[in-house]
């Protein structure tokens, strides 16, 4: 990736260009949450999603779940050519219902967790990151 | 492309009975999403790890259905209840079949 | 006033956070809760005032990327770290030696090294960087092919030896018969390259704590290398990645390896004199 003469100009300003991407659910995106959910209503709440407003680099971005009594979280990133990145069922002895990864973002976009409650219901959580455009390509 | 494939575990050695504890794993892996094209312009065909779990003296603790949006190397830290001393065992499984463990005692 | 003089006090002002840009943080680097990293220190003589402050890159990235370099389980840099250990105990070539076989434990006998390297080179008479020491050893103690400069095994083992000294200060020698290896690579430092015309310094001195596109800028320290970027998510070398900065001003640029390359590698890295080993660190 090479710098164009506006790029260098702009050194000093201290700005942050961002590109941020229109959000939209795609396709894939509800295919995924309806094989997940079995088209069953979603609500907000019960469980957090931990992910950086800003990652330094789409190729790995620190992420975590957490959902208290949940039997397994769906973890989607909607702008990714395939949303799917993770499910995680957690058994018997898992300590809690928290985990955390690493994921790879193609581009600014939202990222969506989806909790099963022991109960049979749906929450989800959702946050934007946006992905910067590295300076330096060596 | 199994080669050089190798697990890491963090876990404690010892717990007392029914205590919660945390474990960090990381496996060397590619995990080539097939999203990527190669300089011809060919999609690179999709080689991950596709499923790790963590069992503790036969019952799970986390089943974890992997896709390719999983970075290189992947790692997850995650939450385990000890009843009793035994053995953690891991186990992630690769698209080509190979199949890659490591065990972890802890006693109480 | 002289432009130098001009160009360092507007580089300071613009580091300035009431000017709206993201100077480096404060935090502190502690790696495994145990080894502390010195990330900021006073300059070297020889910088004669160019920085009022060195700086690790270290300080430069988010809190996410900060963490992943203080845990070494967290850092996937010590998968080439543990790689080149398996190395470092297996006998190759045709003496059937292993780097064990002389060396012994590496923990003790490569503690320090990467501090002081690139350095002069009594025998060879020239200055050598770790890389090049290493294929010394394997063609000619161990009658082993040479390893392709930054490639894998060879970060890998530049990794290894590196994290033996992590901690200990960079204090690279530029006297005496380096001298004149030093001043070439100043000399390519402040060299203008490029369709854009920019030097080494034009970024990394100047506008050092600015951002460029997205990228906070660091003073370009190598302290920390070879360096695990989540952009490519493995090692790399300092000379992989000046080769990628040079390139970004649309210039040719040189091979890593090269005599350009090593004279640029020793004088990068005495700009960091003072400043804690962290290899493997961790950057975007
Ligand atoms: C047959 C013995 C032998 C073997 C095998 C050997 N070395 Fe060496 N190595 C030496 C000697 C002797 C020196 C000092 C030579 C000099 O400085 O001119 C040295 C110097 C070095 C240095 C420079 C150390 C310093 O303090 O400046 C490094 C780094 C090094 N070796 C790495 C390696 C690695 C890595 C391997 C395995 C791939 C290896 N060596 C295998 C004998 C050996
Ligand atoms: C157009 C601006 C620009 C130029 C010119 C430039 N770099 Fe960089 N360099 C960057 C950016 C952006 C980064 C990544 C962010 C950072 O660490 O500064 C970087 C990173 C680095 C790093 C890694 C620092 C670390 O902590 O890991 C080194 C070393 C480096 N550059 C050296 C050089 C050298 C030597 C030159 C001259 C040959 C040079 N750069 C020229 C923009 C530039």
């Amino acid at each position: 990736m090479g710098f164009s003469r506006r790029d260098t100009l702009a050194l000093g300003a201290g700005a942050i260009a961002l590109t941020a991407l229109p959000l939209r659910v795609g396709a894939a995106g509800e295919d995924a949450i309806a094989a997940f959910t079995g088209g069953a209503d979603v609500s907000e709440g019960g469980i957090t999603l931990d992910a950086p407003e800003i990652a330094e680099n789409g190729n790995t971005v620190p992420v975590g779940v957490s959902a208290d009594g949940a039997s397994a979280v769906m973890l989607l990133a909607l702008g990714n050519p395939n949303p799917d990145v993770a499910v995680f069922n957690f058994g018997e002895l898992a300590g809690s219902q928290t985990a955390s990864t690493r994921i790879r973002l193609a581009g600014t976009q939202d990222v969506v967790a989806i909790a099963k409650m022991a109960d049979g219901s749906f929450a989800s959580a959702t946050k934007n990151v946006k992905v910067t455009i590295g300076g330096c390509g060596g | 492309m199994a080669s050089g494939v190798k697990p890491r575990v963090k876990a404690p050695k010892t717990a007392s009975a029914g205590e919660v504890v945390t474990i960090k794993t990381l496996i060397s892996h590619k995990m080539e999403s097939g999203q990527r094209r190669d300089s011809d312009g060919n999609l690179i065909p999709r080689s991950i790890i596709n499923r790790f779990t963590c069992d503790f003296n036969g019952t799970n603790a986390l089943d974890v259905e992997m896709h390719g949006a999983i970075s290189t190397n992947p790692y997850f830290e995650f939450d385990v209840t000890i009843p009793e001393s035994g053995d953690l065992q891991f186990t992630w499984y690769d698209d080509d079949g190979s199949v890659y463990e490591d065990v972890k005692s802890v006693k109480v | 006033m002289n432009f130098k003089m001009l160009s360092v006090v507007s580089a300071v002002a613009l580091a300035m956070p009431t000017l709206g840009a993201a100077g480096p943080d404060d935090d502190t680097l502690i790696i495994n809760e145990e080894i502390e990293v010195v990330t900021k220190a006073e300059p070297a003589e020889h910088l004669d005032g160019a920085l009022y402050e060195v700086i690790s890159g270290w300080h430069f990235r988010n809190d996410d990327t900060q963490a992943i370099e203080m845990d070494d389980f967290d850092n996937p840099g010590m998968l080439g770290v543990e790689n080149a250990m398996a190395t470092w105990n297996t006998a190759e070539g045709s003496a059937g030696k292993s780097c064990a076989d002389c060396h012994g434990d590496a923990a003790e006998s490569m503690k320090g090294v990467k501090a002081t390297y690139p350095k002069y080179d009594e025998k060879a008479g020239t200055v050598m960087t770790v890389q090049m020491k290493v294929n010394e050893c394997r063609t000619e103690r161990m009658g082993a092919e040479a390893w392709k400069y930054d490639a894998g095994p060879a970060i890998d083992m530049e990794a290894m030896i590196g994290s033996q000294s992590r901690g200990m200060q960079m204090n690279v020698a530029i006297d005496g018969p380096a001298k004149p290896f030093w001043e070439k690579g100043k000399e390519i430092y402040y060299t203008r390259y490029g369709q854009l015309e920019l030097s080494c310094a034009s970024c990394h001195e100047q506008n050092y704590g600015n951002m460029i596109r997205a990228d906070h800028l660091s003073q370009g320290q190598t302290n920390g290398f070879p360096t695990y970027r989540l952009k490519n998510a493995k090692l790399n070398g300092a000379h992989s990645r000046f080769k990628g900065c040079i390139r970004d001003t649309r210039a040719e640029t040189f091979s890593p390896g090269s005599d350009e390359f090593i004279a640029l590698e020793l004088y990068v890295a005495s700009r960091g004199n003072g400043l804690g080993v962290e290899t493997p660190s961790v950057r975007n």
